[in-house]
């Protein structure tokens, strides 16, 4: 049986999403923001394509469509973009424009962090660049960028206390009522949560100094954490993430760990919820899935679902940073020996093509795929599931890892319901 | 976009897009909006930092001989991406050293993404490729065929009711006795492209895509084209009369078309019909791409006595022809890509319908007016499984109940603002104690608010059961997630 973790890197041909969709769940999640995507037809067509119905709400954002005239330096990037923020300024007037930077402004060395500092002088407006382009990233990893960029705005000084005590700042951008769940779970621990990035405002982003130790959420910050470190000399508690019960639990005894406070019925807590999941445990009981890969929740879920009783053939990831994701590594490591089954294999950055020929080689029971291979697998006789879901559905903390359950098992359940 | 849909409409045809991680949404929009069942017929070779470093060098190369081998395609169609345009590597030469170690065909598409929209890339490719075949057959080779025969071009994936249309135009060529030699690109194999030339003229229903390939082939092969969309009863007839043209004098054409415009269609008496009456004079506006915007226009003003306030399109590059077919007909033209544009055209004029894309059904919701769908850019719900042609007589057919359900929509809305709405009394909540002493705090009411309307009320009752059932008197946030927690069972 396979003891060791294995890692392997394929071509990167694979299909995910383009980073700048995080405009998407970002612009909901600040209220008092406006995101500006500055970019060609390309990245319009996409927005309007993946955020389908959201485009037509008045949202928040934008596109600055580049055209040829730009391209060639005809026309002047200062004042064009000076003009459209003073428009967005005068329609909108939101508390900050955050830039996003493309796979174009990139290629032509558009200087967007050279230009922000002068309109934000003239305009008197915040602006904030983040350069969330498919040449660097993929999907998800377009909010890492962005949060990146906002700790550089956090202030360095808490001006109404002066107090040494330390601080907890938690970073990853989720609902609002995951949030106060997440509040409610650590306040049952006795821990205060001093701040989140993002917060629900831009003017109400946190205090980070020396002082404050941070713990991620999400797996795909890692960009973030180091800023957070390397800038602002703040502390990283290194944990699993809160997906599942069982890394909830974890990540809570992790800074209840640094915060040197003993849990209080965490244990109990854990296997309340687990009893609750039972019956999708029973139905997904040796069951066995395969992760295409495209949003670098991967590792996390694989882990849940391990410990569900579900086998894992393989967790393809766009990206995997072994350090930020070390804990989680760890415990899926912890799970295997646990659940008695043999470590799954890790692809980077994968090839889809490859990925299909070793689906068809292992016919998993589920397929966790983005949306361009689902129906394609579907009518092979496989049952998949929509990746991008889990993106957006609430799925952190104890509360909702029956969310979890619930689109992991909705394909088993939906296939054994009509083919009887 | 518009060279992906044309080369994954050919059979056996892929295409390799030049493009940084995540612009192949494209599979996505395939195999979501057309439900398709296969693999969509495309890979990226992906540009990251390594390729601004260096070049791709030999990595576009190693993945078209990697696509010929996995897939064995009869031709490949290497495609540059608006990234890859700013690039400027010298894309034909990669192609040129693929082709000297791969068994498929490689073509490069010639498209420039800063100049033309989708719809011109895809007649561009759609020509190129013709043209990549064909350019070595001479007059002299061609045996027309015996029947009379036609081509049809422009049918694709993605497009607008496209199989439905190709459905309902292979009926009318039944009807009229003549056979169907091909249909361009959609199904088509690259092997049956040198028999385009057998059929007596080609048929290009939609403008937007096809008219490039029809003058190419009628300058080469001296393949007359008849670029009429057979939408509305008046259209079809001039189709079909055009067609007729072309073929050996048919006294039987005229009593077809008299017929199905007299008896067969519903469609000719429904607009006679008492019921049509009050849509006379109504006012709409249109917009959409220049052959549906065009034919919608015409059919509203023509067969319906619709007064069309303003018709539109977003189709710059074809603004002379829609003007010119247009006159006469509206008020007003409106030629413009942006959406915002139009949104203000129609809130000035405020209509009683609109027809338009789903862009246009959505202004139509803020502004509370009905909206048919008549045109790209469209949504899952525009790809219906039904049979819905647009075109010819079952087209008008469809057309009518289109035009007239979102009129009837219209009016009942108004009668039910005169009347104050279906339902005067204020709902009164089912409660399941009259005197609850439970209180809500004030965070938890505001998550309570968060909750979508159509299950706050459940919720809402739950809660408040729970809170009873364990003595609470406080709602707070934390009761809420516990309730929820409590009930979440099993489904």
């Amino acid at each position: 049986m396979n003891t060791q973790l294995n890692f392997e890197c394929e071509t990167g041909n694979y299909h995910t999403f383009c980073p700048i969709s995080c405009v998407a769940w970002l612009y909901q999640k600040i209220e008092d923001s406006f995101f500006l995507v500055i970019g060609t037809k390309t990245c319009g067509y996409f927005l309007q394509n993946a955020l389908g119905v959201m485009i037509f709400a008045e949202p928040r954002y934008a596109m600055a469509e580049l055209e040829e005239s730009d391209i060639s330096a005809q026309l002047n990037d200062f004042k064009e973009l000076k003009r459209l923020c003073l428009q967005i300024k005068q329609n909108r007037n939101p508390s900050v424009i955050i830039w996003i930077g493309t796979c174009t402004t990139e290629i032509i060395k558009m200087d967007l962090e050279g230009l922000a500092p002068r309109i934000e002088l003239d305009l008197k407006i915040p602006i904030v660049v983040a350069r969330a382009n498919g040449l660097d990233y993929a999907f998800t990893q377009g909010e890492d960028t962005v949060l990146a960029a906002l700790v550089h705005r956090c202030t360095r000084q808490n001006t109404s206390s002066n107090s040494t005590r330390n601080k907890l700042v938690l970073f990853g951008s989720v609902s609002n009522t995951v949030a106060n769940q997440l509040t409610i779970e650590l306040q049952k621990q006795n821990i205060q949560i001093d701040g989140w990035l993002p917060s629900q405002n831009y003017i109400d982003l946190p205090t980070l100094n020396s002082n404050v130790y941070v713990c991620g959420i999400n797996p795909f910050l890692s960009r973030t954490a180091t800023t957070l470190m390397r800038r602002r000399k703040c502390k990283l508690i290194g944990a699993p993430f809160p997906i599942g019960p069982d890394g909830t639990r974890q990540w809570i005894e992790k800074i209840c760990d640094t915060f040197k406070q003993k849990p209080i019925h965490l244990v109990e807590r854990e296997q309340q919820i687990w009893a609750q999941l039972q019956e999708y445990c029973d139905l997904v009981k040796n069951k066995s899935v395969f992760f295409m890969g495209d949003n670098l929740l991967e590792i996390s879920l694989a882990r849940f679902l391990i410990r569900c009783g579900m086998i894992v053939n393989e967790i393809g990831i766009p990206y995997l940073d072994k350090r930020f994701q070390a804990s989680e590594l760890q415990l899926l490591k912890q799970t295997c020996q646990q659940m008695q089954c043999s470590l799954p294999r890790i692809v980077e950055k994968p090839d889809n093509y490859n990925q299909i020929q070793r689906i068809h080689e292992f016919q998993p029971d589920l397929v966790i795929t983005g949306m361009g291979l689902a129906n394609p697998l579907e009518s092979r006789g496989i049952n998949t599931k929509w990746s991008v879901e889990f993106t957006f559905a609430q799925i952190h903390g104890f509360f909702n890892a029956s969310d979890i359950l619930e689109l992991v098992t909705r394909p088993l359940r939906r296939n054994s319901k009509i083919f009887k | 976009m518009g060279t992906l849909r044309i080369a994954s409409s050919f059979k056996n045809v892929h295409a390799i897009m030049h493009a940084p991680l995540g612009d192949d949404y494209f599979n996505v929009m395939r195999s979501m909006l057309e439900r398709e069942r296969d693999f969509t017929p495309m890979t990226t070779s992906i540009v990251d930092r390594h390729v601004l470093a260096r070049g791709s060098q030999e990595k576009v190369v190693e993945n078209i001989l990697c696509k010929d081998k996995q897939e064995q395609p009869d031709l490949i169609v290497l495609t540059p991406t608006c990234t890859s345009s700013i690039l400027q590597e010298d894309l034909q030469n990669f192609v040129n050293r693929a082709i000297l170690n791969s068994k498929a065909a490689i073509l490069l598409a010639d498209v420039n993404h800063y100049r033309i929209n989708e719809l011109q890339a895809a007649d561009r490719t759609l020509q190129q490729i013709i043209h990549f075949y064909l350019k070595k057959c001479s007059l002299t080779s061609i045996t027309k065929t015996i029947k009379p025969s036609v081509n049809i071009i422009g049918i694709f994936t993605l497009g607008f009711h496209h199989q439905h249309d190709c459905r309902e135009l292979k009926r009318l060529f039944y009807d009229l006795d003549i056979t169907i030699n091909l249909i361009l690109p959609e199904g088509l194999q690259v092997q049956q492209i040198h028999t385009i030339p057998n059929a007596w003229l080609n048929i290009v229903p939609y403008r937007e895509v096809g008219l490039m390939t029809a003058t190419y082939l009628e300058k080469k092969f001296q393949m007359p084209f008849i670029d009429i969309s057979p939408i509305g009863l008046i259209e079809t007839s001039n189709f079909i009369h055009k067609i007729c043209s072309y073929l050996p004098y048919n006294p039987q054409i005229q009593n077809y078309i008299n017929n199905h415009t007299q008896f067969r269609v519903q469609s000719a008496w429904f607009a006679r019909s008492i019921d049509c009456q009050n849509l006379t004079g109504k006012k709409a506006i249109v917009f959409g791409d220049t052959t549906h915007a065009i034919a919608l226009t015409k059919i509203l003003v023509r067969e319906m006595g619709i007064q069309v306030l303003c018709a539109g399109t977003y189709c710059i590059h074809d603004a002379n022809y829609f003007r010119e077919q247009l006159e006469g007909f509206c008020h007003e033209i409106l030629i413009t890509e942006d959406h915002t544009k139009v949104a203000n055209m129609i809130a000035r004029l405020e209509p009683s319908a609109i027809f338009g894309t789903q862009m246009e059904r959505h202004i139509g919701k803020r502004l509370n007016i009905p909206c048919g769908v008549i045109s790209a850019p469209i949504h899952i719900q525009n790809f219906p499984l039904g049979y819905r042609p647009f075109v010819g007589y079952e087209g008008t057919n469809q057309i009518a109940d289109l035009i007239y359900n979102s009129f009837t929509l219209g009016m009942e809305d108004h009668l039910l603002e005169i009347f104050g709405g279906h339902d005067i009394k204020e709902v009164i909540t089912k409660s399941l104690a009259t005197q609850t002493v439970i209180t809500w705090s004030e965070t938890s009411l505001l998550e309570l608010k968060k909750i979508p309307g159509f299950v706050r009320n459940r919720i809402k009752r739950n809660t408040e059961q729970y809170a009873q059932q364990n003595n609470i008197r406080l709602i707070t946030l934390e009761v809420m997630y516990a309730a929820k927690e409590s009930l979440a069972t099993y489904i």
